[in-house]
């Protein structure tokens, strides 16, 4: 898969995130339940991060291939200067000099071609570097970060404090206020929509 | 002269504009060597901007070897400590 169509469908992925996360938060902060909703907008908080970062990456990514189009073409039009040169001094010169003129314009292609392929280079680096991040995202969506908070088992307490750590706490209390402000004070002993993490879904009892 | 900035283009200079340009790479060496990483954007991003500027681009169909070639412009402030030390990249 091109790193680009990767970084693209992580994108997606995590605007799907986002959109399930407010809602969750949104659930909970009229049901009342605070803690919730502040544990949902943290990981959106990560999550809306991870996506400025890929937006920014993409736009990179774009960028340098239109370079390497460019210098490619730049590439091509030194070759075909190249060539017609040959040419001229061969008809003009003896062979001793021409064969000095020539070296020396290869010279000056060669040095073109270097470029090319240094660009490429710090290209395939850059791109390596995008691909370990993808995969630093990938392994935090794995963890269940980004998962519907209803379904989270006891044992993800460790991400939810490495994920407070992580988000901007006065963004969180900002959207949270807000949000209370919009849907109002839920009251938590009649809601029913969600709930805190207690058992796991009834999985696997097809057997 | 005429100068390279790689991944771009090659410029020619006038003579005048060579102590500038020298002047201007002084100033990116300085900030390397006392290790402002927060200057360096701006003192390489003037040298390079110069260059552009100043400079006139050589034709495509014209082949000439560079004097200087310059790195990138998103070189990064790391890769600057090998480049930028000393006389810098365009001898004194």
């Amino acid at each position: 898969m091109t790193a680009k169509k990767r970084l693209q469908m992580q994108e997606s992925s995590l605007q799907q995130s986002v959109v399930k996360l407010d809602t969750q938060a949104r659930q909970a902060v009229s049901s009342g339940h605070e803690d919730l909703a502040r544990a949902a907008l943290e990981r959106k908080n990560v999550a809306q991060t991870e996506l400025q970062s890929l937006d920014g990456q993409v736009a990179e990514l774009e960028q340098q291939q239109q370079k390497l189009t460019d210098s490619e073409q730049k590439l091509r039009a030194k070759i075909e200067a190249f060539r017609t040169k040959k040419e001229v001094i061969k008809a003009q010169y003896s062979a001793a000099e021409a064969q000095v003129r020539i070296s020396e314009a290869a010279t000056g292609v060669g040095e073109q071609m270097a470029d090319v392929g240094l660009a490429m280079q710090r290209a395939v680096d850059k791109t390596e570097n995008m691909r370990a991040r993808a995969d630093a995202v990938q392994e935090l969506e794995a963890a269940g970060t980004f998962d519907d908070l209803t379904a989270l088992g006891p044992g993800e307490d460790d991400i939810d404090k490495q994920l407070k750590e992580l988000s901007s706490k006065p963004a969180v209390d900002d959207e949270l206020a807000k949000m209370k402000s919009e849907i109002g004070p839920g009251d938590a002993a009649t809601a029913g929509q969600i709930s805190p993490p207690s058992q796991a879904p009834p999985e696997g009892q097809q057997t | 002269m005429i100068v390279r900035i790689s991944g771009e283009d090659q410029y020619r200079l006038a003579d005048e504009d060579a102590a500038k340009l020298n002047q201007l790479e002084d100033g990116v060496v300085a900030v390397v060597e006392s290790g402002r990483a927060d200057g360096f954007g701006d003192a390489y991003g003037a040298l390079l901007e110069f260059v552009r500027t100043r400079g006139t681009p050589v034709a495509e169909d014209e082949i000439e070897t560079s004097d200087v070639i310059l790195p990138p412009s998103d070189l990064t402030f790391v890769e600057a400590g090998s480049e930028f030390t000393g006389e810098g990249l365009i001898p004194d």
